[in-house]
């Protein structure tokens, strides 16, 4: 097992990550930044064929300049505590120790049960462009776009430059509240001109509001949805399309496995921090997605602050006035594309939630906790231990998740043992 | 004619096992717990129906248990699965604990078989070579205890309220809001919280006794039957009570769902449910050096539970010793899930003041 120690030990290189990693490195501090994907840039920035775009590209130059101690492919699967980490990599166990320890574990997508969400050709809009990227062809491929939110929109972009056909995007939210939303971003310009460019890329996609996913149907060759639209004050609507693929996109959950590993509180579904991306434990700071959702501008923003925090220093008003503009904006996105009433209720009672197990909807009815439905059914007891069907649950019966127990991804038995024994704790 | 009431405390196994017995002996029984059913103890156990022999009491009522689990009309949803026990000999000498392990079994009419060293390998071909032999239970089974739970309280028909108790003085039981129930019957199954409940306290003493395990990814086929290595009998016993005192043993378990259980561990004077490093790592290689090829299971998930022990390891079956409403059914440390069902049948026949099917006292609350 190779270990290494450092004063600041960051998880996840995505925006916050490596914000936080550069930042902290900046000041004189030894960092060490650990993802587990092979390259850095998390979510939004992931290497496409292995060149990043200019803006990570910089903050990845910053990195290596500030000589952050850089990790790839290594998953974090046991933290026995805030000081001592143990990841799982493809040669094999590494053990961190550092002094302080900052989360940017960032988020995933959240997937809601309808009939058909299962089918082979339905996927997470982020995956999807993940997949895209990896080397799916999608060239004359018909492409639906269903859920909610702007990624919705850049994913469509990106779908149509690869020559993708995409028949629509189908956003869930009010007209009236996106435009609302869209204004306010005069306050946002560097926002503003993201919209304005995605609007501009995204105009031949027909777009419909108030619109939403009913069920799914496979055909011989390809893919059958309807999707119904409601708009205030006039009947639903509901009409059917052919296509390829289709992407589903309802908002992403933050990735919390870690921090509440570590016992962090939560605010909701996410890590509760102070003003200074401090956790309720010593010594445990978060940034990024894992705290709430509010794209990578702000994940870099609160990365920073993460950093110097951890570092004894004090946050200078030009960064305060960028992360209270950041949450401002977060805030608006949060609102304006909350997920609808409807959607709790687009599952049948034989559509299943908990992909690992096959768990149907009608199996949970007679429980009232995830850990009571997850120990009666299996629901959440498979490899992805509630990662999936969590953030489905979280949604359609509020329900917390179960407790995290290592290791937080399956990992082969001998290399657990070995991380325990290697363990101080 | 209004039937007579009957409540019980606690719905783990032992506590459904009981309100089921009852309510088939024609009480209206009520269920109290403080948590959803099947969330305690008996969410963490391995699920072992298992033959013990540590005491002529310990066999006495694992083999009643064991008859009333096969005449038990389960459900699939119950994941019972009868592949039958291994004791692993690793040497000579623990082939001669085989050897009259097998002449107590035969003697008492519990089919069991001694496989040699080749016979062995056959039966378990992921075990590593040269072990000497083993003991083979055929009848002993595998159930998943928390649907298990869920089936005896629905098939008991029984009322299962969710209610926090502060105390249970005889027939008369306080909830933390300050309101009372009586019944004509109280059955006190609150596991190992259940003798901080009493208004008159016993001489006996329940301690928790940690316990880890770690489960696979599927992995069908990778053993067939429950293995346990012989010397678990000897970490079974430990000291009582002591603080530090800790033992690992193998014991792998192939579960319905094609998942393989790896156990097991003992520790005293530890309360906290944290998985504990050190002794997981224990347990792991002790079962990699029995089976090498766990070494590349796919881990999935770790947890902990307390088995709730009495000095003499025999569970507390039977009624208080002043209070004369109140049977007390608790201390079944490692086997409850196996003796549930004789422990509910003995307090059905105290209740009924039938003649009971084994000896009960051994078994007695007025015992230290
Ligand atoms: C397809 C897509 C497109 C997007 N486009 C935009 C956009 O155009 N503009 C915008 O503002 N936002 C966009 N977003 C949102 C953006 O991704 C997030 O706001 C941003 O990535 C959050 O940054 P982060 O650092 O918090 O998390 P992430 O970027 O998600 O990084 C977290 C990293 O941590 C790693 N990790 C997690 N747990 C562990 C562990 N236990 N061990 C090791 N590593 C771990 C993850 O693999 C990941 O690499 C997009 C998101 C997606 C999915
Ligand atoms: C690691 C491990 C492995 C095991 N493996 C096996 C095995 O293979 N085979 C086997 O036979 N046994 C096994 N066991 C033992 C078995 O799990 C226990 O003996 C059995 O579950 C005890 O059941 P119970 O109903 O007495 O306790 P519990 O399941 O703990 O039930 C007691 C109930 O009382 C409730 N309660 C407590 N206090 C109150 C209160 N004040 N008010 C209301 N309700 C209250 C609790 O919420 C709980 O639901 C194992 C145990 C462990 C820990």
């Amino acid at each position: 097992m190779t270990s290494s120690r450092s004063d600041i030990l960051v998880v996840g290189a995505g925006p916050a990550g490596l914000a936080a990693a550069v930042t902290a490195a900046e000041t004189g501090c030894q960092v060490t930044l650990v993802d587990d994907n092979p390259h850095v840039g998390g979510q939004v920035w992931r290497a496409e064929r292995e060149t990043l775009p200019p803006r990570a590209a910089q903050w990845y130059a910053r990195a290596r300049q500030a000589k952050v101690h850089m990790v790839g492919g290594a998953t974090v699967v046991y933290a026995p505590s805030p000081h001592e980490l143990f990841a799982h990599s493809v040669d094999g166990a590494k053990k961190f120790q550092c002094e302080k320890l900052i989360l940017a574990t960032g988020a995933h997508e959240r997937f809601l049960p309808f009939p058909g969400w299962t089918l082979p050709g339905v996927v997470g809009v982020g995956g999807l462009q993940a997949l895209v990227k990896g080397g799916l062809p999608v060239v004359g491929k018909r492409v639906a776009l269903v859920g909610t939110g702007p990624l919705l929109l850049a994913v469509g972009a990106f779908l149509m430059q690869r020559g993708a056909h995409v028949l629509c995007i189908a956003e869930q939210a009010r007209r009236t509240r996106v435009l609302a939303f869209g204004a306010s971003l005069a306050w946002h310009p560097r926002k503003l001109r993201e919209a304005v460019k995605l609007k501009r890329a995204t105009r031949p996609i027909p777009r419909q509001y108030s619109t939403w996913p009913l069920a799914i149907r496979a055909r011989s060759q390809s893919l059958e949805i309807d999707l119904t639209r409601k708009p205030e004050s006039a009947a639903a609507v509901t009409k059917t399309l052919e296509c390829d693929l289709i992407g589903c996109g309802f908002g992403v959950v933050p990735d919390t496995v870690l921090a509440r590993a570590l016992g962090c509180d939560l605010n909701g579904e996410a890590v509760r921090v102070n003003d200074h991306q401090q956790t309720s434990i010593a010594n445990v700071y978060c940034a990024g997605e894992s705290n709430g959702i509010g794209g990578a501008d702000l994940a870099l923003v609160e990365g920073e602050v993460a950093a110097l925090r951890a570092c004894g220093q004090t946050i200078g008003r030009d960064l305060q006035k960028r992360l209270d503009r950041g949450r401002s904006f977060a805030q608006g996105l949060n609102d304006t594309y909350q997920l609808r009433d409807e959607l709790r209720h687009l599952g049948q009672e034989d559509t299943i939630v908990c992909r690992c197990e096959d768990v149907p909807l009608e199996h949970l009815h007679p429980y009232g906790s995830f850990r009571d439905a997850k120990l009666k059914t299996r629901c959440g007891m498979g490899a992805c231990q509630g990662r999936v069907c969590g953030g489905a649950l979280a949604f359609l019966r509020g329900w917390a998740p179960d407790s995290v127990r290592p290791p937080y991804a399956p990992i082969p038995m001998e290399d657990f043992a070995r991380m325990c024994a290697d363990a101080t704790t | 004619m209004d039937s007579r009431r009957a409540i019980v405390v606690g719905a783990g196994i032992v506590g459904a096992a009981c309100a089921r017995e009852l309510a088939r002996a024609g009480y209206s029984v009520t269920v109290l717990d403080s948590r959803p059913p099947g969330c305690g103890t008996t969410a963490a156990g391995m699920g072992h129906v298992v033959i013990m022999d540590d005491s002529p009491a310990q066999f006495a009522l694992t083999k009643l248990s064991r008859e009333l689990w096969d005449q038990l009309d389960l459900p699939d949803y119950g994941e019972r699965e009868t592949r039958g026990t291994l004791w692993v000999a690793a040497d000579s000498e623990e082939m001669d604990a085989v050897r009259s392990k097998h002449r107590a079994y035969s003697d008492q009419g519990v089919d069991a078989e001694i496989l040699d060293e080749h016979q062995l390998a056959e039966a378990e071909p992921n075990l590593r070579p040269g072990l000497a032999g083993a003991l083979r239970v055929a009848g002993d089974s595998v159930v998943y205890p928390p649907t298990v739970v869920e089936w005896l309280l629905n098939d008991a028909n029984c009322d299962v309220q969710q209610v926090d108790v502060t105390e249970i003085d005889d027939n008369i039981v306080t909830a933390n809001d300050g309101t009372t129930l009586t019944a004509d019957v109280v059955v006190n199954a609150a596991g190992n919280y259940a003798l901080g409940l009493l208004t008159e306290p016993l001489d006996i003493h329940v301690i928790p006794r940690k316990g880890h395990l770690v489960i696979s990814e599927r992995s069908a086929g990778f053993c067939n039957h429950q293995l346990i290595e012989l010397g678990y009998l000897k970490t079974a016993h430990g000291n009582h009570g002591e603080t530090n005192s800790e033992s690992v043993a193998f014991n792998l378990q192939p579960r319905a769902t094609g998942q393989m259980l790896l156990g097991s561990s003992r520790q005293f004077g530890k309360v906290d449910s944290v998985v504990d490093p050190g002794v997981l790592a224990k347990m792991v290689n002790r079962a990699m050096e029995y089976m090498p090829g766990i070494a590349k299971l796919q881990a999935v998930r770790t947890w902990t539970g307390f088995r709730g022990a009495t000095r003499d390891n025999l569970p507390i079956i039977g009624p208080h010793p002043t209070q004369p409403h109140l049977y007390i059914a608790c201390g079944h440390e490692g086997l409850g899930i196996t003796t549930a069902l004789g422990t509910a049948r003995l307090i059905k026949q105290f209740v009924l003041k039938e003649e009971p099917d084994i000896d009960p006292a051994p078994y007695a609350s007025a015992r230290s």
